[in-house]
């Protein structure tokens, strides 16, 4: 719950005179407020900078460590104020929250000591103001990537390997980071020579060649010097067979290795050589061996990776391939449009070159890319007319959306990691505040079932002094609205069985009539043992009468945790034994490893819910001790 | 061409546009209210200056402008009641605040309901009960206004309540209210009535008391 809203709790608890004429019980007595009534102003000094304030401002986040007893630990006597040896700047923020309620995050500070000025105050980052939530976050994943960039670039390229590594670890380390060893470098050196050897070799040999004596034609110097070039082509094979194996060999999951881009160009680059040993000189095979031959151009994207910038590309491109998509698209469409009515405007001319529509495609290309190559020309007027407003609108649709597009692209891209960034926040925050909101009606829950209407008995008063006076106000409200209706408040889980039990004809109303009437000191554990009598019940499967009475009997003895997995369960156990049994007294402390001093936390606050919960995130232990008991 | 393109703009993303509500929140805070003087204020209600020095500020630390109106009002209430839909019962609420029907509570309202409540005699109490819920403000609680402040109770129950709310049973509640404050047995109970059937009341009238100490 926000801040304000506790000043408001008295208005509420006034308007609850209202509901007095329609009340089917009597109100409940509510809380004594021993606390006195007069605010007092705090001194806070942080590092010389003096703070004052009302300790009711404080006093509004019980559950941080301005607002709960942990202050008390740095007061000064001498001076009537409260010390701290931190960042003077940074408290006036985290003063502002306790004020307004926002947290508000400075843009001028650093990240890391904004957090940990947080830490030590005990506040959750979580509850950082909308209007800077974006850009705490934006700034701590910066940091984080930075960070985590850093450490790997650390770990990755300095730090020698552990002595006892394989060799094969080591290979693969030498292939990836090539500045490790000598051997790497010298390695990366002389295959980077080779690929440029063999693309050179590649375009060379098709440059045609002085013919040799006796022959007028020009031969192409691949056949001419056919030896020389074969040799070469074989060296080169070879080297990046060998390196492609040793690849293989050293990739620590060669499934991936195999599946990844880089290999398959690899295979790709030295497949055709193989193939063509392979294959016989046959006239016939020869004409798809040529178009093999082609395939060894993809040697020049081996230099990928010795080449960041190239990497990036395609990475660039992968990514925009939607837009391009889109401009394919659009483009194909005018395309046709333009191919179709030229087609039918030239039908009629003798000898025309526009025979078919898609023949008339490579025109509309052409003029709309304003290439304008004039090997087919329209010669009707209708022709012409419509060529025109082709390469016009060619203009248009080829050069206006390419700016759009790039800028375009440019936006959504980061609009696009914007909005997937406030969704995933946005589920979070969402499942949060449910998760928050489900913390305050179960706190009322638990409220109910540690008796806290049982008066002002000793022993009850240890169980219950750990609360705010705010909870104790709070709760008093709504039970004052369960009299008014004479329903009492259930949790989902609860009601849910009920409708089950039921159904079923189990009687529960009688346990809970006694429980309720006559607020036994027991009843901190009935109503939750009826509870889990419940869920036995339901888990046996049996309706049986016997069962039931067996489990009536066994309810006052037999106590555990409630159903609900709150984390704020965890404290609050361990002040509730006094009433119950030894064997849940040792079964509790078991279960709880926070100390004492943290129990001001786990009351709920009016502050959002959320900093209580998150901070003790440990449902799981409650629901296993459950577990436990129910497998007896 | 053009055409064809905008058609087929960005298929993948909606573009949405924000429309001018930062303006017309801007408008709003404009609006400032300042209270009565405290003397004033001590004179009119049964609050010591202490109390009423803490209420305002209170009050003006949740609503910057000094007024507060029928959205912040639900809002405000409703995180006392996360269990079910406070929102109706808010709205009647506030209406019986708002004394001068003009949709919004200014801290004189606010301090004059509260000190009718918490510092009033039986007799204003009661009046400010019959006040909240005679709806329309005609004298008379007659069943529908009742049934709808019940049924606005119960949904401040919300869902999962024990015994499951079944049947009608802001119904029956509403038949049981009547049954006992309805003297003459006219259909409609007149501030007269409410207020002798519930003094005659031992149980509310214990209640009563129990709410003098909220501040």
């Amino acid at each position: 719950m926000a801040a304000g809203v506790a000043t408001w709790l008295p208005f509420a608890r006034a308007a609850a005179v209202g509901w007095l004429p329609l009340a089917k019980k009597t109100m409940p007595k509510p809380p004594v407020d021993k606390k006195s009534r007069n605010d007092e102003i705090l001194f806070v000094n942080v590092s010389g900078l003096r703070f004052q304030t009302w300790k009711n401002t404080l006093d509004r986040y019980p559950d941080t460590l301005l607002g709960s007893s942990e202050k008390e630990f740095f007061y000064n006597e001498d001076t009537q104020e409260y010390f701290f040896d931190r960042d003077p700047e940074m408290f006036r923020h985290i003063l502002n929250f306790y004020r307004t309620g926002k947290l508000h995050y400075p843009k001028q500070e650093c990240i890391q000591a904004f957090d940990e000025e947080l830490a030590f105050y005990g506040i959750v980052p979580d509850i950082i103001g909308d209007c800077c939530m974006e850009e705490y976050r934006d700034r701590k994943k910066e940091n984080q990537e930075r960070l985590a960039e850093d450490t790997e670039a650390e770990n990755a390229t300095d730090t020698p390997l552990p002595p006892d590594s394989t060799s094969r670890e080591r290979l693969w380390r030498a292939f990836e980071n090539p500045h490790t060893s000598t051997m790497a470098l010298v390695f990366y050196y002389v295959t980077g020579f080779f690929i440029a050897v063999s693309v050179i070799a590649n375009v060379v040999e098709t440059v045609p060649c002085r013919p040799p004596k006796g022959s007028k034609k020009d031969l192409p110097c691949g056949e001419k010097y056919t030896l020389a070039f074969f040799c070469m082509d074989t060296a080169c094979v070879l080297i990046f067979t060998f390196e492609y194996l040793m690849r293989l060999f050293a990739a620590p999951s060669r499934c991936k290795f195999m599946r990844s881009v880089m290999s398959v160009i690899d295979v790709v680059a030295i497949m055709p050589y193989y193939i063509g040993l392979v294959m016989p000189e046959n006239e016939d095979v020869s004409g798809a061996f040529v178009t093999l031959r082609v395939f060894r151009v993809f040697r020049i994207f081996k230099f990928s990776r010795h080449s960041q910038g190239l990497r990036i590309l395609g990475y660039t491109l992968k990514s925009c391939a939607s837009e391009l998509g889109f401009l394919l698209f659009s483009l194909t469409m005018a395309i046709i449009i333009f191919a179709t009515v030229m087609f039918y405007a030239e039908k009629g001319t003798k000898g025309t070159n526009f025979t078919s529509i898609p023949a008339s495609f490579w025109y509309t290309i052409v003029t709309m890319t304003t290439l304008g190559y004039g090997d087919m020309v329209p010669n009707t007027i209708a022709g012409k007319i419509f060529g025109s407003i082709c390469s016009l609108s060619g203009v248009l649709v080829i050069a206006l959306p390419v700016p759009v597009i790039v800028s375009n692209f440019s936006r959504i891209y980061h609009q696009n990691q914007r909005a997937d960034k406030m969704r995933a926040q946005q589920k979070v925050r969402l499942a949060r505040i449910r998760l928050a909101k489900k913390g305050t009606t179960n706190a009322f829950l638990q409220y109910k079932e540690e008796g806290g209407f049982q008066g002002r008995g000793s022993d009850n008063a240890v169980c219950l002094k750990n609360r705010s006076s705010f909870e104790h106000q709070h709760h008093h409200l709504l039970h004052c609205l369960e009299k008014t209706t004479n329903h009492e408040f259930t949790d989902e889980l609860t009601f849910s069985e009920m409708c089950m039990t039921e159904s079923v004809g189990y009687r529960t109303s009688r346990s809970t009539s006694i429980s309720s009437q006559q607020g036994v000191s027991t009843s901190c554990c009935p109503r939750r043992a009826k509870r889990r009598a419940i869920r036995l019940a339901n888990s046996t499967v049996s309706v049986s009468r016997g069962s039931v009475q067996e489990l009536d009997t066994l309810q006052v003895h037999k106590t555990s945790s409630g159903p609900q997995s709150r984390s704020s369960l965890n404290a609050r156990t361990e002040d509730l034994k006094l009433n119950c049994e030894d064997r849940d007294f040792t079964a509790a402390i078991i279960s709880i490893p926070t100390p004492p001093a943290n129990t001001p936390d786990e009351s709920l606050p009016p502050s959002p819910a959320i900093p209580g919960i998150l901070r003790n995130s440990r449902p799981t232990s409650f629901t296993h001790e459950t577990v436990k008991i129910s497998s007896l | 061409m053009g055409v064809v393109l905008g058609t087929f703009s960005m298929h993948t993303k909606q573009v949405t546009f924000r429309t001018d509500k930062v303006d017309d929140e801007l408008e709003m805070t404009m609006v400032c209210h300042r209270p009565e003087g405290l003397e004033q204020l001590e004179a009119q209600t049964n609050f010591t200056k202490q109390e009423l020095q803490v209420l305002y500020r209170g009050f003006k630390n949740e609503c910057p402008s000094g007024v507060v109106n029928e959205e912040t009002f639900k809002h405000i209430y409703a995180q006392f009641f996360p269990h079910g839909d406070a929102s109706t019962y808010a709205h009647y609420l506030f209406n019986a605040f708002d004394t001068r029907n003009n949709g919004s509570i200014k801290f004189e309202d606010f301090v004059m309901g509260l000190s009718t409540l918490l510092r009033g005699t039986v007799r204003e109490k009661l009046e400010w009960t019959f006040y909240l819920y005679d709806i329309n403000r005609d004298g008379f609680i007659n069943k529908e206004e009742m049934t709808e402040i019940v049924r606005a109770i119960y949904d401040m129950m919300g869902k999962y309540t024990y015994p499951a709310l079944k049947g009608d049973v802001p119904k029956q509640h509403v038949d049981a209210f009547f049954e006992k404050m309805d003297k003459n047995k006219d259909g409609v109970v007149t501030l007269e009535e409410f207020v002798l059937a519930c003094q005659e009341d031992e149980n509310m009238m214990r209640s009563m008391q129990l709410f003098e100490n909220v501040m």
